[in-house]
């Protein structure tokens, strides 16, 4: 996985309470076997005015043109904004793995669906919250700013707007030096394997009808 | 005195050890796998040459891709064939237990888990699925994963999680006739919202929820995660462990005192604090119909669609809106004013046989109305299809109209061939009405079985507990 450290990007304002993860990746496209090339996809049915298929080549596909995504003024963003319960539904990694592949790195809502939140951190894909005021006064800002950036430091844990102010942000220490790290989970997870092991075989002497003969 | 609630429990005993940044290695003992979400976690194995930890903890079924047609064919479609293929090749490989698409024992996995006795009391159960909240009805902390955790459970046998808070939802009272668990969970939703319980593991408790038997139960909980919950759970009772007795997996004989013994302290204690607590009267909940594109834009049948003008908040009022539009509905437009293009009965929520025999129950010799182009049942799993057909419940279906299918997830998010076109209205017993679930420009309504049988006869919602043709 790759670190997740500082970033300057421009944002891309998805104005919407609740959007879930049929929305951000539609079933159609879960068809793959692959983690990438989904981004082309991102956001299908909100995005084009045509129904998607899998393998499609998208670039002449007729788009909807008041989407944002599809707005030149936010092209290349990396950093997405939107409102409560951002990612929730179902639990699709291939969310992620759209949003990634399109080049977001950071999503900002007021609140995330906790599996999303989650998956976010396994693919160095950094979410956070911010209240729903700051949210919507970068809404705002970003309405009258052509070209609006934020810069993000995970490691100070903040985000500094054009005016120069800042923000925090809350993440628990786990995630957040997994990130900078871009550690490998599994392998920390197997540093506890003799605590695994003892654990399994005391439990397959209270509960031996959970193991199979 | 111990004061803990059943969340305390089930993730104190499955805790290995606390990280030094304060989570929980937590233990897992069954692994669900289904054809969607695996494949990548199964390549990340390979690559990092990477064993199943425990073979015996997975069990695994194609459900979201499947037809729910003749079969004798395959799958037509190639990319929905390969990632089904794909599952098989991946079990052979590392020598997983899978029911095939052609085991009559094959099904949606949160019906085939509790079905085969996989899923048990005091387990911790998962699967890269959401839904996998439902198997918290025999007592169990089940959850949902994404893909990168399913490869680590199969590497590691374990996650890295913090835990949850306890929110207890109790539902006192008595249900009235022809209200059942999904209403419950409908209503519940619409008093917490779709973000509710988000950061909270709930159990549900009262006098209505221990009412319900153990597959409603299953539908309560499966719905927990339209509340933003990850886990949902009931405690364990004399149901749970009668449900569970005999079933392929469920301990053997000479096991079996020593389960039921470990079981029984499968209960929140009588001192156990709750972060939070919801009451609902279950005498007041009448039956639910969404109208929205979010679980929780729900309302009984005997409502009207809400009118934006009504709504002082700006951005709720901008959500109403949006619906609206893309439900094609108007503000105060009466419920049963709905008219539907299909009807679906099936899903993780609602396929078991007990929703069967509630959709079957109210259909009483009648016929699917000519205004509706396709009503579906699909039972959860080959082996409910089975024990449908020997009660005969497939005639009554069929001779009503509906079509009587081949188990699977089908038109619950149109992955296969089923699907909903550009603004058909559906009545639909699955649990999630969001913009294009059924199909792109579908308008999904959530009801219960027996909802969506009389809505299938009228053409239109009608409220099932004042349907005086139910019954001869």
């Amino acid at each position: 996985m790759d670190a997740f450290t500082t970033l300057n990007g421009l944002v891309v304002p998805i104005d919407r309470a609740n959007v879930d993860t049929d929305a951000i990746i539609p079933k159609q496209f879960l068809k793959s076997v692959k983690r990438s090339g989904f981004g082309p996809n991102l956001f299908d049915e909100w995005r084009y005015t045509d129904v998607g298929e899998p393998d499609q080549d998208c670039s002449g596909r007729p788009v909807n043109a008041d989407f944002a995504l599809n707005q030149p003024r936010f092209s290349g963003a990396q950093i997405l904004i939107a409102r409560d319960n951002f990612g929730c539904g179902s639990s699709r990694e291939h969310a992620v793995w759209a949003l990634l592949d399109h080049g977001i790195k950071v999503v900002i809502a007021p609140s995330f669906a906790d599996i999303f939140y989650n998956n976010c951190f396994k693919n160095g894909v950094l979410p956070f919250a911010l209240s729903a005021d700051d949210v919507d006064r970068i809404f705002k800002e970003i309405d009258a700013n052509e070209g609006y950036r934020l810069q993000v430091d995970l490691a100070a844990q903040h985000v500094t707007l054009p005016s120069g102010e800042t923000m925090n942000f809350e993440i628990d220490n786990f995630r957040k030096e997994c990130l900078l790290q871009g550690l490998d989970e599994i392998a920390l997870s197997l540093q506890h394997a003799d605590a695994v092991r003892e654990y399994e075989a005391k439990r397959k002497q209270d509960a031996p009808w959970l193991f199979a003969s | 005195m111990s004061n803990n609630t059943l969340y305390d429990k089930l993730w104190n005993s499955h805790q290995v050890r606390e990280t030094d940044e304060g989570a929980s290695v937590l233990y897992i003992d069954r692994h669900l796998v289904h054809e969607v979400t695996s494949p990548q976690a199964f390549e990340g194995l390979r690559i990092a040459d990477r064993k199943p930890w425990r073979v015996d903890s997975v069990l695994a079924t194609p459900d979201h891709n499947v037809p729910t047609t003749d079969r004798s064919k395959g799958i037509e479609e190639a990319v929905a064939r390969i990632q089904v293929e794909t599952l098989d090749s991946n079990c052979e490989e590392f020598g997983l237990t899978e029911f095939k698409m052609d085991d009559p024992r094959q099904g949606i996995v949160h019906v085939v888990g509790p079905e085969s006795g996989a899923t048990l009391p005091g387990m911790t159960v998962v699967c890269g699925d959401s839904h996998t909240s439902t198997h918290g009805a025999l007592g169990a902390l089940a959850f949902g994963i994404g893909t990168s955790e399913v490869e680590h459970v199969l590497a590691t046998q374990c996650l890295i999680q913090k835990k949850s808070k306890n929110m207890l939802v109790q539902v006192d009272g008595q249900l009235r006739d022809g209200v059942s668990a999904k209403d419950m969970a409908l209503a519940i939703i619409g008093e917490i919202g779709t973000a509710g319980g988000t950061g909270y593991a709930i159990e549900f408790g009262g006098e209505a929820v221990r009412a319900l038997s153990v597959e409603g139960r299953m539908t309560l909980c499966n719905m927990t995660i339209e509340a933003g919950a990850r886990a949902g759970m009931v405690a364990v009772d004399e149901k749970t462990i009668e449900y569970v007795r005999g079933r392929t997996y469920a301990p053997k004989p000479d096991q079996w005192e020593q389960a039921k013994a470990a079981w029984a302290d499968l209960h929140s204690d009588d001192g156990a604090e709750f972060d939070r607590t919801v009451m609902i009267d279950g005498a007041t909940i009448e039956p639910q119909v969404t109208w929205g594109t979010s679980p929780e834009m729900v309302l009984p049948v005997g409502g009207s669609v809400p009118r934006p003008e009504d709504e002082a908040d700006s951005v709720k009022r901008g959500n109403i809106e949006r619906a609206l539009a893309y439900m094609g509905l108007e503000g105060g437009q009466a419920i049963t004013d709905i008219k539907l293009d299909k009807v679906f009965i099936g899903s993780c929520t609602n396929s078991r046989i007990e929703d069967l025999r509630d959709a079957a129950a109210v259909i009483n010799g009648r016929q699917v109305a000519e205004t509706v182009n396709q009503a579906l049942v699909v039972p959860g799993s080959g082996l409910v299809k089975r024990q449908a057909e020997a009660e005969g419940l497939d005639k009554i279906f069929t001779e009503a109209g509906f079509e009587w299918r081949e188990p699977g997830c089908s038109m619950c998010l149109a992955m296969n061939a089923d699907r909903l076109g550009d603004g058909e209205h559906c009545a639909s017993t699955s649990n999630r009405n969001f913009e294009g679930r059924q199909g792109q420009g579908g308008r999904t309504h959530l009801v219960s079985p027996a909802m969506a049988a009389v809505a299938a006869i009228a053409g239109h919602f009608v409220d099932v507990t004042q349907d005086a043709e139910k019954e001869a």
